[in-house]
């Protein structure tokens, strides 16, 4: 082997360092021995080990959620890759950018049935931006750059890149390249101009205008053009569950969030606008509910979007732009002198107040149960709103998007698009590795944290001061709740019975464990959380209303006006 | 509608699977594919005979842009264009019908290119319509074996799909 010539194995590590690399989260194995003996050599970055390869990537993932910088995870072969690919799906539907490593069996036993081998580029295919075998070490250096590249540009996404074992240990020179130009990808930033104005045009004609905010926002940083823009044609704006905190939550102008849970005014704002302005949102179908419905109505909808194909794919749209969200709204901004005052605009909002007045999200504040609702409440209370706040799927997940009122972007970290139980704890872990020094809150189920319970460990051995709040209701929440409203209360399989000591659980691990059982000591508890066990990662199992459901409801399958309220 | 989709890829290993599994995972219907190499040897092309909605065909022609590894797409229907498909019949010729098979493989102007006592293997060329055309023409009994290679097309005229 010539001196400058390098291994795979440290090829890949060097590919990491110059990508400023700063946390890898993963787990080792036969298929990627060579790879990890390099990351012991190194310290150009951390490397966390995690108790399950689902976790790595959920966990990578946030990281990603919460920075804004690729995540990186690196799971063995076989196992390894298959375990790791319900995080990859979670990263694809919300569009994260992330470089997964795969070990993968050596080239010349591929297909042979080996030993921890799976097809894992077939497996991966459906769930990923895009995804490599490296056949050849001389490729590896390039591959990880176009890696990096696709998964950050663009619509971002997943990006795996699959090493089988012999190319981590084949040598050759390594220069790592400065840039990637690709012939068969070039996604477009800036938008089309003469659309840009027509936007422009159509938001000073509205009568009933709105902005619709979705998680494209957040991602494509466009928090400030979209604080700018609403604040100059002062319209009401409405964010998606991704989109929360794009637009600060305690802002008069802002109405909430929208779609199967959302409030009464954004949705009924959203049914009855006259211009629509859609911000990095698809018009998902947890968000518009049954597009018949939605058409009904006649409005005109602008629709500001990275990704062609999420415009006009489910409600076809009048002024498609194809841009980055913070470019093309700085060019609408531009276009746009005056502010409009009319008394069209003034009824508008009159209206909005009328259904704001509803106050759709009030819950029985005398109970002698702990309402989930009013621990949220307030956890936003003593965290100041300031929060990195992960959640879970269900109930919780909702009670946290509704009740926390988020006031910056990539603050709110949820698994929306696939709806994946088992992210929360490994995504408070991928942000308290971000920011050490910053509040991070897991709101969660009992029936969610038993997903990735085992993570516990991990926050251990990273002295890991994650809050991890419990909102134990003793029932899969959201299954009873559909249960109870469209299957005549046949509760199936919904309850979640031998639970563990929650307290006990949590001090086995080596943290602190707490359970709250009345109204009264829960601000109390969170108080003693945040101060006395600042430091810790605190369990507090809250036990909850079980019969509390999350209001307003739009059924699956209903329009946006056919809400159910409480 | 039918579109006739022509793309060029990357000559990558598992480019085809990206584009089969794109229709598949989303519903979208393949009536034909076919793909070889071009003369430029980094690239493939693909023809694609699909059926679908406008709306449909919009979010078909989207999602393949959006495959990393397709360079190019053309929608044929959107011009005028050509479209031909080969196919190759082994049909049973003995006695009378060994002559009138003969007959009908010259009225569509196909080409028997195997010949033992009791078969003729056909090759014929056109657009799929004519290709069953000459299959509903000669006796069903007499059909032993057909093979169709699916849909290529290219515009017409100055159109061309070229990076
Ligand atoms: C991995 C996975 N399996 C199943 C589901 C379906 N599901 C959605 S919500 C839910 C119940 C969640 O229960 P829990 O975590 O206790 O939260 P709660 O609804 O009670 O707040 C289930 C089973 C899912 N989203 N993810």
């Amino acid at each position: 082997m010539a001196d400058t010539e390098l291994t795979g194995a440290e090829i890949v590590v060097r590919c990491l360092h110059a990508e400023g690399v700063k946390h890898v989260f993963g787990y080792p194995g036969g298929a990627v021995l060579n790879i990890y003996d390099e990351i012991y050599k190194q310290d150009g970055f951390q490397h966390i080990l995690v108790r399950h390869e689902q976790a790595a990537v959920h966990a990578a993932d946030a990281y990603s959620r919460a920075t804004g910088q690729v995540g990186v995870a690196l799971v063995t072969s076989g196992p390894g890759a298959t375990n790791a690919v319900t995080g990859i799906a979670t990263a694809y539907m919300d569009s994260i950018p992330l470089v997964v490593i795969t070990g993968q069996v050596p080239t010349a036993a591929i297909g042979m049935d080996a030993f921890q081998e799976v097809d894992t580029i077939g497996i991966t295919r459906p769930c990923v931006k895009h995804n490599f075998l490296v056949k050849d070490v001389r490729e590896l250096a390039e591959t990880m750059k176009k890696a990096f590249y696709i998964a950050a540009t663009g619509r971002p996404g997943p990006v795996v890149v699959d090493i089988p074992k012999d190319v981590t240990q084949n040598t050759c020179a390594f220069a790592y390249p400065e840039s990637v130009s690709m012939r068969s990808y070039n996604p477009t930033s800036k938008g089309h101009t003469g659309q840009i104005k027509k936007a422009a045009q159509m938001l000073l004609e509205a009568k009933r205008p709105m902005l619709y905010v979705g998680g494209g926002a957040v991602l494509g940083n466009g928090a400030e053009p979209v604080r700018a823009l609403a604040r100059k044609l002062g319209f009401p704006v409405a964010s998606t569950l991704m989109g929360l905190g794009a637009f600060p939550e305690p802002d008069p102008q802002n109405l909430g969030m929208l779609g199967m849970h959302g409030t009464y005014e954004a949705n009924m704002a959203m049914q009855h606008c006259d211009v629509l302005l859609a911000i990095g949102a698809r018009f998902d179908d947890r968000v518009i509910g049954n597009p018949k419905h939605f058409g009904k109505e006649a409005r005109r909808i602008i629709h500001i979007d990275v990704d062609p194909s999420s415009i006009s794919k489910r409600v076809r749209v009048d002024v498609p732009i194809v841009g980055a969200v913070d470019q093309v709204l700085d060019d609408i901004l531009t276009q746009i002198s005056g502010t409009p005052d009319t008394p069209e605009l003034k009824a508008w909002w009159a209206q909005i107040e009328l259904w704001r007045a509803q106050d759709c999200l009030k819950f029985d504040r005398t109970s002698p149960i702990i309402k989930p609702q009013a621990v949220v409440e307030a956890l936003y209370k003593v965290t100041g709103g300031n929060a990195f706040v992960t959640s879970d799927v269900g109930q919780h997940q909702m009670w946290a998007a509704q009740y926390y009122k988020f006031n910056a972007p990539r603050r709110w970290i949820n698994s929306g698009g696939l709806g994946t139980m088992g992210f929360g704890l490994p995504a408070a872990m991928g942000v308290a590795m971000a920011y050490p020094d910053a509040p991070v809150v897991c709101i969660t189920g009992e029936g969610s944290i038993q997903m990735n319970i085992q993570e516990l460990s991990t926050c251990k051995e990273h002295k890991l001061p994650i809050k991890v709040i419990l909102l134990n209701n003793g029932v899969l929440g959201m299954v009873r709740q559909w249960q109870e409203f469209f299957y005549e209360e046949r509760y199936s399989e919904s309850y979640v019975t031998s639970l563990p000591d929650f307290t006990m659980l949590a001090e086995a691990y080596g943290h602190v464990g707490m359970k709250i059982e009345r109204p009264e000591d829960v601000e109390p508890a969170l108080i003693k959380a945040f101060t006395e066990h600042k430091d810790q990662l605190v369990f507090m199992n809250f036990i909850t209303d079980p019969r509390e459901n999350v209001y307003p409801m739009i059924p699956a399958g209903k329009g946006l006006s056919e809400m159910i309220l409480i | 509608m039918r579109h006739i989709i022509s793309l060029l890829m990357e000559n990558e290993a598992g480019a085809l699977s990206r584009v089969a599994g794109l229709f598949s995972a989303r519903g979208y219907n393949i009536e034909s594919l076919t793909v070889a190499p071009t003369e430029d040897a980094t690239l493939s092309r693909m023809t694609i005979v699909t059926r679908g909605s406008d709306e449909v065909i919009e979010q078909i022609n989207k999602q393949l842009n959006k495959l990393v590894d397709v360079v190019k797409l053309q929608d044929l229907s959107d011009g005028s264009h050509i479209e031909r498909e080969l196919m190759l019949v082994k049909v049973r010729a003995v006695g009378e019908g060994r002559e009138e098979m003969k007959r009908m493989a010259d009225i569509f102007r196909g080409r028997i290119i195997d010949v033992t006592e009791k078969s003729y293997t056909i090759e014929l060329t056109g657009d799929g319509k004519k290709l069953t055309a000459f299959l509903e023409a000669i006796d069903p009994a007499a059909i032993l074996e057909t093979v169709r290679t699916g849909t290529s097309g290219i515009a017409r005229g100055e159109r061309i799909l070229k990076i």
